[in-house]
């Protein structure tokens, strides 16, 4: 058998010939890894999760505007004329409803923005209030988190109504792949968003089943990321419609 | 929202909660684990099936009769698609990434428990859907692994492509969402639950592959979730994302214009990354394996992370070389031809550091040890034919024969499998507190090991020769009925070779129950698994965080009590 004499002198071992110590702050830059975490590594650890599931969303979308894209550029073969053809066309979105729910969805943002900086807020005083005996006077709490899921049942109601719209301009999923496409994106874009509001009804219903306050926190702040990016990805979904018709 | 790690730090009581529905790591990597194992004998009872029928085309098969060209594409399909992706995708990220990472991190569980239940769950749900699909009216589908329409996407194409196809594409999706929630808690995990001392280049190999792994999956899954969904609207909603003007048995289709190729674009970006989340986390396998066994550090660590991240990184940019046959611009397929190519870089550098970790090494050849050399073997013999494959003027004489059979089964196949039987052999005494057989286990790899050379290298052969693939017979066409000798060879050998997997079945369940009871590091190895007790607590490590001061691979250090250094070893001078 072959044998191998090591070259590592003693003091060098460890990656990159580091001292055999852990280095400051540790591999996970002091995060309280493998402890029990803290509320904020918690909510670092849910923000980190939900980069991920953004990238996912993302390359959804990315595919399916790539699909568009390339089958915008196709021509089809007609039979009748013996020749290749556009058959692409133009659909006729209700561009004002939907300008509407676009509105409902932007300030659904907003209100989502002000529910997380109240729960942040909320949190963070948490422990104080919990002194016997101190009080930090009256807070005015206005109800941010439901007003955001009523505008969010409202965006889907809209989009709703859109559908149905295209439908009475003869529009259906299968009439020209232009149509195929504005449903598709549209759909997928609220099933996401559906998502969304399970997660607040989720957060909302934290304060009905007296959970932590930090667990609701740490959910309105995903959530109302999740929401900024379904706005963002929104007005994505509403220009490559009107502009690469 | 998933209950972060912390909350349940006390071991769940109760059958369902304990084995069922359990939000520990160990027990879902287990879970995962068993669903790959029942997974990789359905699809080689589908091989053995199709095996059989081609060299014996007219004989009536126990449990289905007599095999139609349909009942073999059938075959054909269900054996690809269970084998890629409830056996190569689950077993090595689901499995063994799921038990191992967290311990090997120092970390008490994954990031999100409950969301890794609900990824096992999921998958489970997909594989029941898929096999479904064997049941249903006309039977399972037969538009190959890859689905390629207008076949996939008309319904009237073929006897399975009714509601067997519909089911075949909702597991696929099932498995994608199920993936995509795996791929999410991998990526946070290994970036934030890191223990005190865990720099990311202190992290086993086995960590990293797992990792990129993950990021592999998180940017592929969705695309093919994406592209499914399409297919499915196309299929039932009448739409023409890929299908032409089509005219099945004198009837013309209401489809028009749609593109049979977006498909094969959309599926490609997911399924060449895909070949590499089934080996990836083989190669991490391996690095691990023979460090530990040739009692050597790795050698050139920082080449095998950059070498691997290098290998994700092309891996997103060569999916056309799956589509010379397709039709594309000379240009693009220069460029698909030339940036293929240059995976040989990485994956030569990676080859050059398995041998450089062994050479001169005090070799201990357990079974674990010889699975891992079997793997860089398999990883060289079905690796080389790729720069062949990589040329479109020698792909396209080579893509539909033996020859691609033969080069992706020994490279994304059975190297990937090697890499799995390492890890079962690796870590089973940790996981279930006993260790295997080695006399069975040597048995069953020099089995194994021949008998897949056997299988699939003649295959090489049959492809230069002109043996088409996917054929269900070859007694009919003249020039192909003179190989099937060498078929008959290759079912004999395939027959050798499934018939030993039951030693190891056997070896498994048997040792698990009744073989030696397992000492906490029996191979003496230096990671953090090994330093916890045989199985692992249920948080771990017994309320102990871990403190790392060492890279993963510390063997042979000068001066040194023992011939290694475990990672969390607070002071060198104690192990005098």
């Amino acid at each position: 058998m072959a044998t191998y004499t090591p070259t590592t002198p003693i003091d060098h071992i460890g990656r990159g010939h580091k001292p055999p110590v852990p280095p400051p702050g540790g591999g996970d830059d002091g995060r309280g890894g493998g402890g029990v975490p803290d509320y904020g590594a918690r909510l670092r650890r849910a923000r980190l999760g939900l980069i991920c599931a953004i990238v996912t969303v993302c390359m959804v979308f990315i595919s399916l505007t790539s699909a568009y894209v390339v089958r915008q550029g196709l021509p089809t073969f007609d039979d009748a004329s013996n020749s290749y053809v556009r058959d692409w066309g133009e659909v006729h979105l209700p561009w004002v409803l939907l300008a509407i729910n676009t509105a409902v969805l932007l300030i659904s943002s907003l209100t989502i923005e002000l529910a997380r900086r109240a729960a942040a807020r909320q949190a963070a005083l948490a422990p104080v209030m919990e002194i016997p005996g101190v009080s930090l006077g009256k807070e005015t709490r206005f109800p941010w988190l439901g007003l955001t899921v009523l505008l969010g049942f409202g965006f889907l109601a809209g989009q709703w109504l859109a559908w149905g719209e295209l439908h009475n301009r003869g529009f259906y999923m299968n009439t020209n792949p232009s149509s195929s496409f504005a449903f598709l994106l549209t759909i997928t874009h609220a099933v996401h968003l559906t998502g969304g509001l399970l997660a607040l009804l989720w957060a909302a219903s934290t304060s009905l089943l007296r959970r932590p306050v930090e667990a609701r926190r740490i959910v309105v702040d995903v959530t109302a990321w999740y929401w900024h990016f379904m706005g963002v990805l929104w007005i994505y979904i509403f220009a490559l419609l009107g502009f690469a018709r | 929202m998933a209950t972060p790690a912390s909350v349940h730090s006390h071991a769940p009581q109760g059958f369902v909660r304990k084995y069922i529905f359990s939000l520990d790591h160990k027990v879902i990597g287990i879970q995962y684990f068993f669903l790959a194992l029942t997974a990789v004998f359905v699809g080689m009872l589908l091989s053995l099936l199709m095996r059989i029928h081609m060299i014996w085309p007219t004989a009536a098969l126990p449990l289905v009769g007599e095999i139609k060209p349909e009942t073999y594409l059938s075959l054909l399909t269900m054996h690809g698609t269970i084998m890629v992706f409830f056996v190569l995708t689950t077993a090595p990220q689901g499995g063994f990434g799921n038990y191992v990472l967290p311990i090997q991190i120092g970390a008490p569980d994954m990031a999100f428990p409950v969301l890794n239940m609900l990824s096992f769950w999921t998958t489970f749900v997909g594989f029941v859907l898929i096999i479904a699909a064997f049941f249903v009216t006309g039977g399972a589908p037969l538009h190959g692994w890859t689905g390629y329409p207008p076949l996939s996407a008309v319904q009237s194409a073929g006897p399975g492509e009714g509601l067997g196809a519909d089911l075949w594409i909702t597991s696929i999706a099932i498995f994608c969402i199920a993936s995509l929630m795996g791929a999410l808690n991998f990526i946070t995990t290994t970036l934030d639950l890191r223990a005190k001392g865990m720099t990311m280049m202190r992290l086993p190999l086995t960590v990293w592959s797992w990792f990129i792994t993950a990021i592999l999956g998180l940017l592929a899954f969705g695309v093919l979730l994406s592209a499914g969904i399409l297919l499915l609207l196309d299929r039932n909603m009448g739409t023409s994302f890929y299908v032409p003007l089509v005219v099945v048995n004198g009837q013309v289709l209401g489809h028009k214009g749609g593109s049979p190729l977006l498909w094969q674009h959309l599926f490609w970006f997911f399924g060449h990354p895909e070949v590499y989340i089934a080996i990836l986390p083989g190669m991490g396998v391996a690095s691990q394996v023979l460090s530990t066994f040739s009692r050597k550090p790795i050698f050139g660590y920082k080449a095998m992370v950059y070498a691997m991240l290098s290998i994700g990184f092309f891996g997103f940019m060569v999916w056309g070389h799956h589509m010379f046959m397709s039709g594309m611009s000379p240009y693009s397929a220069f460029a698909f031809s030339i940036l293929t190519m240059a995976i040989g870089v990485p994956s030569a550098i990676k080859t050059f550091n398995w041998l450089g970790t062994m050479w001169k090494g005090k070799i201990r050849f357990h079974t674990p040890m010889l699975y891992a050399i079997g793997f860089v073997s398999l990883f060289v013999s079905g690796g080389l034919s790729g720069p062949f494959l990589a040329q479109p003027v020698l792909d396209i004489q080579l893509h539909d024969t033996y020859f691609v059979v033969g080069h992706f089964h020994l490279i994304m196949g059975v190297a990937a499998i090697f890499g799995i039987f390492a890890a079962t052999y690796y870590w089973f005494p940790k996981m279930f507190g006993r260790m295997m057989n080695e006399t069975w286990g040597r048995i069953h790899f020099f089995i194994t090991l021949a008998g897949t050379y056997a299988i699939f290298m003649p295959m090489h052969y049959l492809g230069m020769a002109g043996q088409t693939r996917r054929y269900s017979q070859f007694t009919e066409v003249p020039y192909q009925a003179k190989l099937i000798p060498l078929q008959t060879f290759i079912t004999v050998a395939a027959i050798i070779t499934i018939s030993a997997q039951f030693i190891f079945v056997i070896n498994l369940f048997w040792s698990m129950f009744k073989g030696p009871k397992a000492s906490d590091n029996p191979w003496e190895a230096t990671t953090l698994e090994w330093t916890t007790s045989t199985p692992p607590p249920h948080d771990n490590f017994g309320g102990v965080t871990p403190v790392v001061h060492h890279g993963p691979y510390e063997y042979g250090v000068p001066g040194a009590a023992k011939d290694f250094v475990m990672q969390t070893d607070p002071a060198v001078g104690a192990t005098h």
